[in-house]
């Protein structure tokens, strides 16, 4: 791309960003539009670790929620005393991302010893340590209650009062924007490059004058600065943090977005956070199954795509330079209908099976589709559900093997083109 | 009155033992590198010449005995602490960062050297004289056409130039290396002679081979190491003639090669 044109799409995807809380105005989107924000710098920081040196963290919450602690614990005596206003709000997650660091620092001797499975069993251990001391420190972590406080006092600035949540919003923006520049140029750092080098080989870094395990606490304490601003951010924008947020439900969510998202690219692990949340909060108001889906959809990207979401984007990119992808878009246009009946038919049988289990309210057997009255106790249903799945799947390995056979052609081309 | 400093040998190996349990490996190894000399290791397969380059180099520690860099005692150190001292190795099996490109390794090999340290608030493209010198290496091994490829997808003999490339990286002063020439094709052997040549120029090199043609083309002096002991060191002409040589190797491929070399059959 030349420079021209990124300093374009830079300045759109500015716009679109600052045009969102206006487009969905509604406190539900907005919320969720927040809720991203937080949960990509969040899961950039966690992909600071996995992707960029290797280390495979059970226990990255820890690092977001003793940051947000912190912050919390800060935005409280500054309510209390009225200092800063505003101007304490817009500096809050400094101090979330310096407690992450501090906690990064510290468990990180113990945690950065080694790399691999070891590391992963021991950030296990960490995560699962300091959520279960959280609860017998309330006056730290406020018990079962978690601790609350009011992101509105003193004296605002220039007029913004970080009341609404469009103002938050912005905060969180301006923050993630920061964030991901910061955490996109330590990757530039002779530090980012040898964190790269203990990734793909620990033993050889040692051999050029590294030590692995310094350059793995340097980038532990720093993706847990990363982190701590996310989990400030999280202090303000949801004005309460309970105990849960260090637990292993966060450190595996995070996990899922950078995975899903891919870890293979520095952008990968920003389309997961956002697509996690959605999932997370759009998914769960249609379908009680809605974390059954997110399994299998799990599950579907491991299998077929480990490399993440970001990997299927840079297979599409040099074909597409190349104007080859011409070839393919013909392909995939006829694998969607075939696609689109196995998906309403798996959807149909999971759906009528969480009917049947009593997934939903006690009894509540049926339900509208479409205006249509749907009863999982009678037989058509389920005929039609089962009949869509089992035809849908059956074209659609026909139509699947078209696709893969025209990749195969469109990739010999891409190569072709390439060394050219 | 004051002594006249004497240069202390680049490297000093005294009555150093290696065991694995009770397996002893190396077994009283006395070997004095001299300042700039081109040293090969000679011997038989699993006669511990890679287990000696581990100690060394600090991948492993010697059971008993002291090895010195330029009279600092290293026998305890660790490989990074060693490597800071100006002393690198290459690896007989190719070890590498494979997936970064054929540059990032070598200017991974340079960084540390040039007082990088853990930086985390510079750009490493602003360093110019890391890329430099990665861009020097680059040419010097031949693979400047290769630049941007990443190290996984070279071909074996370009793994191999890369693994020294990144030896050489750091400018370090003493430099092992463990059977470059391995399993490369005759022209591409040939090469890395001129190669290893080129780039140890007024440094120490120890290097363990088998290609007899590269231990006479390159060393000015040879030691035999049999079962963990060096059995013999001389020139390469000297070693030759040495009548325990050709007893421990009698039969041997290597025995033939050394034959074969001195009688310009
Ligand atoms: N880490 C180790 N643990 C146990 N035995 C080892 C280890 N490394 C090497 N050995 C043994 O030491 C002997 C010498 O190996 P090596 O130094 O690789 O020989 P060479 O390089 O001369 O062919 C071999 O018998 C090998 O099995
Ligand atoms: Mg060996």
């Amino acid at each position: 791309m030349k420079p021209g044109t990124s300093l374009i799409a830079a300045a759109l995807a500015l716009i679109c960003l600052l045009a969102l809380p206006y487009v969905f105005t509604q406190g539900f989107a907005l919320s969720l539009l927040c809720q991203m924000g937080i949960a990509t710098i969040f899961a950039l920081s966690y992909n600071m670790l996995l992707g960029q040196t290797g280390l495979l963290s059970f226990g990255h919450a820890v690092y977001f929620g003793l940051g947000a602690f912190c912050a919390m614990h800060v935005l409280r005596w500054a309510g209390g005393t009225g200092i800063g206003g505003a101007w304490a709000v817009v500096l809050l997650p400094l101090i979330g991302g310096l407690g992450g660091l501090l906690a990064g620092l510290i468990l990180g001797v113990v945690t950065t010893r080694r790399a691999g499975t070891i590391f992963a069993m021991i950030s296990l251990g960490v995560g699962e340590m300091v959520a279960s001391i959280a609860p017998m420190f309330p006056a730290l972590f406020g018990g079962e209650a978690g601790l609350s406080a009011n992101r509105v006092f003193g004296a605002p600035l220039f007029g913004i009062t970080f009341g609404p949540q469009r103002q938050v919003y912005f905060l969180i923006v301006a923050w993630a924007l920061v964030a991901a520049w910061g955490m996109r140029a330590l990757t530039r750092t002779p530090l980012g490059r040898m964190a790269n080098a203990v990734r793909d080989n620990p033993e050889r870094a040692q051999f050029v004058g590294y030590n692995p395990q310094m350059v793995r606490l340097l980038m532990l304490a720093l993706s847990g600065f990363f982190a701590g601003i996310a989990g400030g951010l999280s202090a303000i924008n949801y004005e309460i943090v309970t105990g849960e947020t260090l637990g292993a439900n966060t450190s595996a969510l995070v996990l899922l977005m950078a995975f899903i998202g891919g870890v293979g690219q520095f952008y990968g692990p920003i389309i997961g956070a956002v697509l996690v949340t959605f999932l997370q909060t759009a998914l769960s108001q249609y379908t009680h199954a809605w974390l059954f889906y997110f399994g299998l959809f799990f599950l579907f990207m491991v299998l077929n795509a480990p490399g993440g979401i970001a990997s299927l984007i840079q297979l599409h990119r040099d074909p597409w330079r190349q104007g080859l992808l011409r070839w393919i878009w013909p392909q995939y246009a006829l694998a969607a209908l075939p696609v689109a009946l196995t998906l309403a038919g798996l959807i149909g049988v999971v759906e009528l099976i969480y009917r049947i289990a009593g997934g939903v309210e006690a009894g509540e057997t049926s339900w509208k589709l479409f205006g249509q009255a749907i009863d999982a106790t009678r037989w058509q249903p389920w005929a039609l559900a089962l009949l869509l799945l089992a035809a849908g799947g059956a074209w659609l390995e026909k139509t699947w093997s078209g696709v893969a056979w025209q990749w195969q052609m469109v990739l010999l081309a891409t190569a072709r083109g390439n060394d050219r | 009155m004051s002594t006249s400093p004497v240069l202390p040998p680049a490297l000093r190996l005294a009555d150093v033992h290696k065991s694995f349990g009770k397996t002893a490996i190396i077994r009283g190894v006395d070997l004095d590198l001299i300042e700039g000399e081109r040293h090969a290791l000679i011997g038989p397969n699993g006669a511990g010449k890679s287990t000696l380059f581990n100690l060394i180099s600090g991948r492993l520690h010697a059971t008993a005995g002291t090895i010195q860099l330029r009279g600092a005692d290293i026998t305890r150190a660790t490989p990074q602490a060693i490597n800071r001292m100006g002393l690198a190795r290459s690896f007989q099996v190719t070890n590498l960062f494979h997936r970064m490109t054929v540059f990032e390794n070598l200017r991974c090999g340079a960084l540390w050297s040039r007082g990088v340290g853990y930086t985390f608030w510079r750009r490493v493209d602003t360093l110019r004289e890391a890329n430099a010198r990665a861009d020097e290496v680059l040419e010097a091994i031949g693979l400047t056409r290769r630049r941007a490829v990443v190290a996984g997808e070279l071909t074996y003999a370009e793994q191999r130039a890369l693994e020294i490339g990144v030896t050489i990286a750091c400018g370090a002063g003493v430099i092992l290396l463990d059977e470059p020439t391995a399993g490369m094709s005759r022209s591409e052997s040939d090469a890395a002679v001129a190669l290893i040549k080129k780039v140890t120029i007024g440094k120490t090199l120890i290097l363990v081979e088998h290609d007899m043609d590269v231990v006479f083309g390159i060393a000015d002096r040879v030691s035999v190491l049999v079962y963990g002991e060096v059995i013999a060191t001389g020139t390469p002409d000297a070693i030759h003639a040495n009548i325990r040589v050709q007893e421990a190797y009698l039969g041997t491929d290597l025995a033939k090669g050394i034959d074969k070399e001195l009688t310009g059959a």
